[in-house]
């Protein structure tokens, strides 16, 4: 579904001396896979996912999602990008728009749906997180767990083939970690292929098929969540998982 | 002081028409027309100034450090004698003028607008582009609409600075609130009562206006 070959990205804090987050990373996430990304802050997680849907341009290196290399010049990314939803730490919802109009937005413009196919759709989405009564509110009256459950469904309308999902969580109550985690749970069992940078080891664990453990701008290790989270053979990955308590 | 009261009431009776309906008339016109066009040039002058073409982008910033660099009457002047020579059709002065103030007002403007748009959220570009929205469709589905709260009361406060920079055009006698004062002080040779009532009517304008201004900002800030 999506694979990267030798991608690279530097930025330039400074004019001399570009700071590189990513120093070549090949992966593959295959259909149907749910891979969680974890490891230090500041190794380069955001910035791979980032990379995925180009919301950051890498300086290097391919990106072939669906067969097509979307690092290639004349790629209109922008038709790409409604089949990659992507799930952002602050939720990112839109406050002028009502939480129906959040949905509908993007398909009415860009798959052509008509407003009231688009409600439809959006009504039955807000249904299945639980969010039904909230349609006509906007998103100032919700709850930051109601706001990311939103963001989920807004992605979700687009009906993308694979989700990408920046530590959902982390901006959450505790006590509202558990309602997205379950959200996306769901997702993940009925087969929606995910990319998840998260710092929940035990959701990790339960719902991923693959754990990939990224450190200083390289995938560190991967494999089974097993293998990497209960018998890591890399000692940054025995280090990090000792500081988090697993 | 009971002569000069005596006096405003004598010129107000005598030339109300010339303060009220000429003077405050053009002035508020003129201010209307200035900001309603200076915010749709300010507007495309901002586009430019966020545009990726490094040329449009340095003509435009060209163009907001000369105006806020240069006397505001001497723009008026350029703008006086320029546009009559650069349009192949007579043009009043009215007119000439009207377009050195559009074009003071939209440098300003450009950036209050700017401003508006970074100051929204990142985030909300990133979720906009995620979605598929082109660069397009994001600025007029979801940066603009919230850009507006932040522009909005500067717009006002644009319109009420305008109302008394319009004073300097009665250098040009175009017949707003400070030519009424050339007018009637050259016919009475009271300088300091017509002083008295154009000032006033001046201050009226603006204090009304602002306070109308914050009210509507309140009334913003509550939708919020
Ligand atoms: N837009 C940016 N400009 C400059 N540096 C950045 C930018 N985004 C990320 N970085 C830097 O890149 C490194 C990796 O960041 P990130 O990908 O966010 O890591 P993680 O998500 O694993 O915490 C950090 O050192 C961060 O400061
Ligand atoms: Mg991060």
């Amino acid at each position: 579904m999506i694979k990267t070959v030798e991608l690279t990205k530097s930025f330039e804090v400074k004019k001399s001396e570009p700071l590189q987050v990513l120093k070549g990373v090949s992966e593959h996430i295959k259909k149907g896979e749910a891979v969680s990304v974890i490891g230090p802050s500041g190794g380069g997680k955001s910035t791979f996912l980032r990379c995925l849907n180009l919301l950051e341009k890498p300086c290097g290196g391919h990106i072939i999602f669906e067969g097509v290399d979307i690092t290639e010049k004349d790629v209109d990314i922008n038709i790409h990008r409604q089949k990659m939803g992507m799930v952002f730490q602050h939720f990112n919802v839109f406050p002028h728009l009502t939480v129906l109009d959040n949905i509908t937005l993007a398909p009415v413009l860009l798959k052509k749906r008509s407003k009231a196919e688009a409600a439809d759709q959006a009504r039955e989405l807000l249904a299945r997180v639980g969010l039904a009564d909230k349609a006509a509110e906007y998103p100032k009256r919700l709850s930051g767990g109601q706001k990311q459950r939103l963001a989920i469904v807004r992605a979700l309308a687009m009906e993308p083939d694979v989700m990408l999902f920046d530590e959902p969580t982390s901006a959450l109550d505790p006590e509202m970690v558990g309602e997205v985690l379950d959200v996306i749970k769901d997702l993940v069992k009925e087969g929606m292929t995910s990319v998840i940078v998260t710092h929940e080891m035990g959701f990790a664990r339960e719902v991923s098929s693959r754990v990939l453990f990224m450190d200083g701008g390289v995938i560190a290790e991967s494999g089974k969540p097993d293998e990497v989270l209960n018998h890591p053979q890399n000692q940054r990955t025995k280090e990090f998982l000792s500081k988090v308590l697993v | 002081m009971g002569e000069y009261v005596s006096n405003v009431i004598k010129i107000m009776s005598e030339y109300w028409d010339v303060f009220l309906i000429t003077g405050v008339g053009y002035t508020l016109l003129l201010s209307a027309i200035t900001v309603a066009l200076g915010a749709v040039l300010g507007m495309v002058f901002c586009l430019g100034r966020m545009s990726r073409i490094a040329p449009l982008r340095w003509l435009v910033i060209a163009i907001v450090e000369v105006v806020r660099g240069t006397p505001m009457l001497l723009q008026l002047y350029v703008g006086y004698f320029l546009v009559p020579q650069l349009l192949p059709f007579p043009v009043s002065d009215f007119f000439s003028i009207s377009v050195a103030l559009i074009v003071n007002s939209a440098a300003y403007l450009s950036e209050v607008f700017r401003s508006g748009i970074q100051a929204v959220d990142p985030g909300q570009t990133e979720a906009a582009r995620s979605l598929g929205l082109s660069a397009g469709q994001t600025m007029v589905k979801i940066i603009i609409p919230q850009a507006t709260k932040n522009i909005l009361p500067a717009l006002g406060n644009e319109f009420i600075t305008i109302i008394k920079e319009t004073s300097l055009a009665s250098t040009f006698f175009v017949g707003e609130l400070m030519t009424s004062y050339l007018k009637v002080k050259g016919a009475t040779y009271l300088t300091m009562e017509c002083l008295f009532i154009v000032g006033a009517l001046y201050f009226l304008l603006t204090f009304v206006l602002s306070k109308l201004l914050n009210a509507f900002e309140r009334r913003l800030k509550e939708n919020d």
